[in-house]
């Protein structure tokens, strides 16, 4: 079974597309908001998105930029994790103007529901998840 | 009850938790072996194999008189929600965005 699902979030800025362009592609701009990388802005070129190892995740997001259309549209892949962690996706971000600034969106898709092939080997990745596991639960009781 | 909150009301009881890291860490275990590290007697620690067995956590082979017990990662799924992670993952970041498109007015 291979079932997709798809994670939206989008926005009213009240900036220009311009402006957010430069931030989603400029490498200083994106690791004051999102992560330290070595993106550029050019076609098929390989990236990775990097922020504090946690666990046995190395905290690398592998990334290779797929379409690139200045101040319109920008879209990478995220494959990131292993054993049953590991996610394999796209992210796309869409820039709209919009009279008072720009809409954007951000729709990261491919999260599959079912990965059985990847359980195997899977005892490395689950360390990360059960100290996040254990942090969920001590703010529960 | 979903799945999920079976796995969080397994997993809520820190002895058993702690049974399903090192079954997790080390690989198949005799109950034996668990007993030894678990803190508690081993009566107990069947008892708790059996509540993670029943959530799917722990898988058990016979062999000969012995029991082998070993963590069975499918068990966790359920709790791995792709999407409630990357949404609230997400929504921190558009909020650092916006505070950066501020800056960069300055």
């Amino acid at each position: 079974m291979t079932e997709t699902k798809s994670v939206v979030m989008e926005r009213e800025i009240a900036h220009p597309p311009e402006k957010i362009w430069r931030a989603l592609t400029q490498p200083h701009l994106i690791a004051e908001w999102l992560m330290q990388n070595d993106f550029k802005p050019a076609l098929g070129h390989r990236f990775n998105l990097r922020t504090q190892a946690y666990g046995d995740w190395n905290g690398i997001i592998d990334c290779e930029v797929l379409t690139i259309e200045p101040n319109k549209t920008l879209s990478y892949t995220w494959e990131s994790g292993n054993g049953p962690l590991r996610v394999t996706s796209v992210v796309t971000w869409t820039l709209t103007p919009t009279p008072t600034g720009t809409h954007l969106r951000m729709e990261q898709s491919g999260f599959r529901s079912d990965q059985p092939q990847n359980y195997a080997g899977a005892k490395y990745g689950w360390q990360a998840f059960l100290t996040k596991l254990e942090d969920v639960l001590a703010k529960t009781e | 009850m979903t799945a999920a909150d079976q796995l969080f009301s397994t997993l809520g009881d820190p002895t058993r938790r702690a049974i399903f890291e090192r079954l997790c860490r080390k690989g198949e275990q005799t109950v034996w072996m668990l007993t030894d590290h678990a803190g508690v007697s081993q009566p107990a620690v069947s008892k708790h194999l059996s509540v993670l067995k029943q959530s799917g956590l722990v898988r058990d082979r016979r062999e000969g008189r012995q029991t082998h017990y070993s963590a069975d990662p499918k068990g966790l799924s359920p709790l791995i929600d792709w999407m409630s992670v990357y949404t609230a993952f997400w929504r921190e970041k558009f909020d650092a965005l916006e505070d950066l498109l501020k800056r960069m007015d300055q």
